[in-house]
């Protein structure tokens, strides 16, 4: 990491800059497909930018590096967002965004763990990612590696039973070395994820299973740093979550008020003053 | 519910008497599959498991639950540091043993082939096969080898992973193959899902065949004949070579091919087998007729153009009932005396 790059990734300015870039790009991709999960990058470009300009340690020349801590993509129709933030990170080359969903790109609709560097993963099939995390994090464990796994899920994936499986898990193996990160921007695929199973009281359910429980504004740069500096630095055994609320679309003012936002209709001239807003929103 | 199982739901049942008077016991709890005469092996898979992670380090073991069950136990006494308990939870039991793979080892998870198969399939084909990890996943009480009916019967297993795609398939049929596949399967570079045998498992195959060394994706003639020709896979197999050992005495000679490995399945020496002709071709299995052994050997057999004289023994397409296994293995075609008389009536 040059002197620079290391500089740019302490500040949170520096960070709100790349979380507007994670934005341009998952645009950008957008626009190319004419659709996307569009709604749901814009939301969570803040946590994915602290993720990887502030938390996380990797090596963009060597994804595959040891001892980089792991980052699992549990919703696979995430992927724009992590391809853009992967592109951001220099794990994945710029100058493939306009492949995008097509034929023979590696960046397909989906995230899968073959096909793109940086996605460790095969997501998609929602509530597989955190008991796959709970495994390798016993296995970072076994082999004395103390990088830390990472696992970004959604509100949604709280419905399925397996989630609380891994939850329950990663408690009695003291998974100290797991964070995950859970997206809580309300929106399934029907409507509301609050409206469609009791996800009340979430914070302290996570808790009374035995984890380190934190809930903040995943659109607030400083608090979003300080969670991810809390859960990394917690002298506990406990395996920690954050609960990030997000706000769909956040950052293109018109999209924000859409009312269904989970799969986000764009219509084709749209994309061209999305953009726009979002360029007159660019941080200094 | 049909009537008529609902007409024998209400009917009122009396304790049957032999004719000494005393009462017949065949209980669900009769849960051998051995024969008379074979010496057995205890928790041959367990043996076999710590054997080979005293040489391997990467070998971990997980269960859900039932590692008293499926021989496991014998591995977590031997290696408490490198066994998981699970819990009740298929799910993060084949989840955590793809996250463990990821990390450079290799898994056996174990449990109940139903809970596998019904409940974890989802975690099986995304989070295992479709990443091609090595994660060997080993299923105690297959096809009809338990009395407490479908919720422990896993007569469709094997149909349900044949669909999925890099996975391997093994259906042994004695201590023989499981001590000889254990470190076979570790060392194959993917998935694989085994059926198991726990507890004091009988030693068939050396019996009949004194050289016999399981050997991953080969079918193997374990004896030869004239008049039919039987290709068997799991405990079918042992059932095979005893009703072979009884036709013989009434001079029917009968050939035993057995095939552990399901998939891939050993087309080749399968096609030579079935190539030399003048034979009725018997597949033999302890599955559902659909999507097991006999559906691949007929398709098999069907693409290449070889079409001998055919029949299936497997378990039928229905929820098969409760009680006590012989009774049951009696029922449904599948003990020696219904295999001999069976083939008798074919020949």
């Amino acid at each position: 990491m040059s002197e620079i790059e290391r500089a740019l990734r302490a500040t949170n300015m520096s960070l709100e800059l790349r979380a507007w870039n994670i934005r341009r790009k998952a645009l950008l991709m957008g626009e190319v497909q004419g659709q996307g999960y569009i709604g749901q990058a814009l939301g969570v470009a803040d946590v994915l930018a602290a993720s990887y300009f502030h938390a996380l340690k990797y090596r963009a020349e060597d994804p595959e590096w040891e001892g980089r801590d792991r980052f699992y993509l549990s919703i696979g129709h995430y992927a724009i967002a992590l391809y853009s933030v992967l592109m951001e990170a220099g794990i994945l080359p710029e100058d493939e965004l306009e492949t995008y969903g097509m034929d023979d790109s590696r960046m397909p609709m989906s995230g899968m763990a073959s096909y793109t560097p940086g996605m460790e993963i095969t997501g998609g099939s929602l509530g597989h990612g955190l008991g796959i995390a709970v495994g390798a994090a016993m296995g970072l464990k076994r082999k004395n590696n103390p990088a830390f796994v990472y696992n970004l899920m959604s509100d949604g994936e709280l419905g399925e039973g397996s989630t609380w499986e891994a939850v329950m898990s990663a408690v009695q193996y003291k998974l100290d070395n797991l964070i995950c990160i859970v997206d809580f921007n309300d929106q399934q695929a029907d409507g509301k994820t609050t409206a469609a199973l009791a996800q009340v009281p979430e914070q302290e359910k996570w808790a009374a299973f035995g984890w380190h429980a934190q809930r903040v504004d995943g659109n607030d740069m400083d608090a979003v740093v300080a969670a991810f500096d809390v859960a990394r630095n917690l002298p506990s055994a406990k395996p920690r979550v954050i609960i990030f609320d997000t706000k769909m679309c956040k950052g293109v003012d018109f999209l924000e008020i859409r009312e269904i936002t989970h799969f986000v209709r764009v219509e084709a001239d749209e994309w061209s003053k999305a953009l726009a807003v979002l360029e007159k929103g660019k941080p200094s | 519910m049909t009537l008529e199982s609902m007409t024998r739901k209400y009917e009122a049942r009396q304790i049957k008497l032999g004719p000494d008077g005393k009462r017949v016991a065949t209980s669900a709890m009769i849960a051998s599959l051995a024969a008379e005469g074979y010496n057995t092996v205890d928790a041959p898979f367990g043996h076999a498991l710590v054997d080979l992670a005293n040489t391997d380090d990467r070998i971990v073991g997980l269960s859900a639950d039932l590692s008293k069950y499926t021989d496991l136990h014998v591995f977590a006494k031997a290696m408490p540091d490198r066994f998981y308990q699970m819990g009740m939870a298929e799910q993060v039991l084949i989840s955590a043993a793809a996250g463990l793979a990821r990390e450079g080892f290799i898994p056996f998870a174990t449990t109940y082939a139903v809970f596998a198969s019904r409940r974890a399939y989802d975690f099986i084909a995304m989070a295992v096969a479709e990443e091609n990890l090595p994660v060997k996943i080993i299923c105690a009480l297959p096809g009809l080898t338990t009395g407490y009916g479908p919720s422990h019967q896993a007569t469709e297993d094997l149909a349900i992973f044949r669909g999925l795609p890099n996975m391997t398939i093994i259906d042994p049929c004695d201590a023989d193959d499981i001590i000889g596949m254990v470190p076979q399967i570790a060392a194959h570079d993917g998935p694989v899902y085994s059926r198991l045998l726990r507890g004091k498992v009988p030693s068939v195959l050396t019996r009949h065949k004194p050289d016999y060394r399981f050997e991953l994706g080969k079918a193997q003639l374990i004896r030869d004949g004239k008049d039919a020709l039987i290709i068997s896979s799991g405990f079918m197999t042992m059932r095979s070579l005893d009703a072979a050992v009884k036709l013989e005495s009434d001079g029917i000679d009968v050939a035993v091919l057995h095939v552990p490995t399901i998939k891939p399945l050993d087309t080749k020496t399968i096609l030579a087998e079935v190539g030399k002709g003048g034979r009725l071709v018997i597949t033999a299995e302890n599955h559902t007729e659909v999507g097991g052994l006999g559906e691949a050997v007929a398709r098999t057999l069907l693409i290449n153009g070889v079409t001998p004289q055919f029949r299936m023994i497997a378990l039928p397409d229905k929820f098969l009932e409760a009680g006590a296994l012989p009774t049951l293995h009696d029922m449904y075609g599948i003990s020696v005396n219904r295999v001999v008389e069976r083939i008798k009536g074919w020949l």
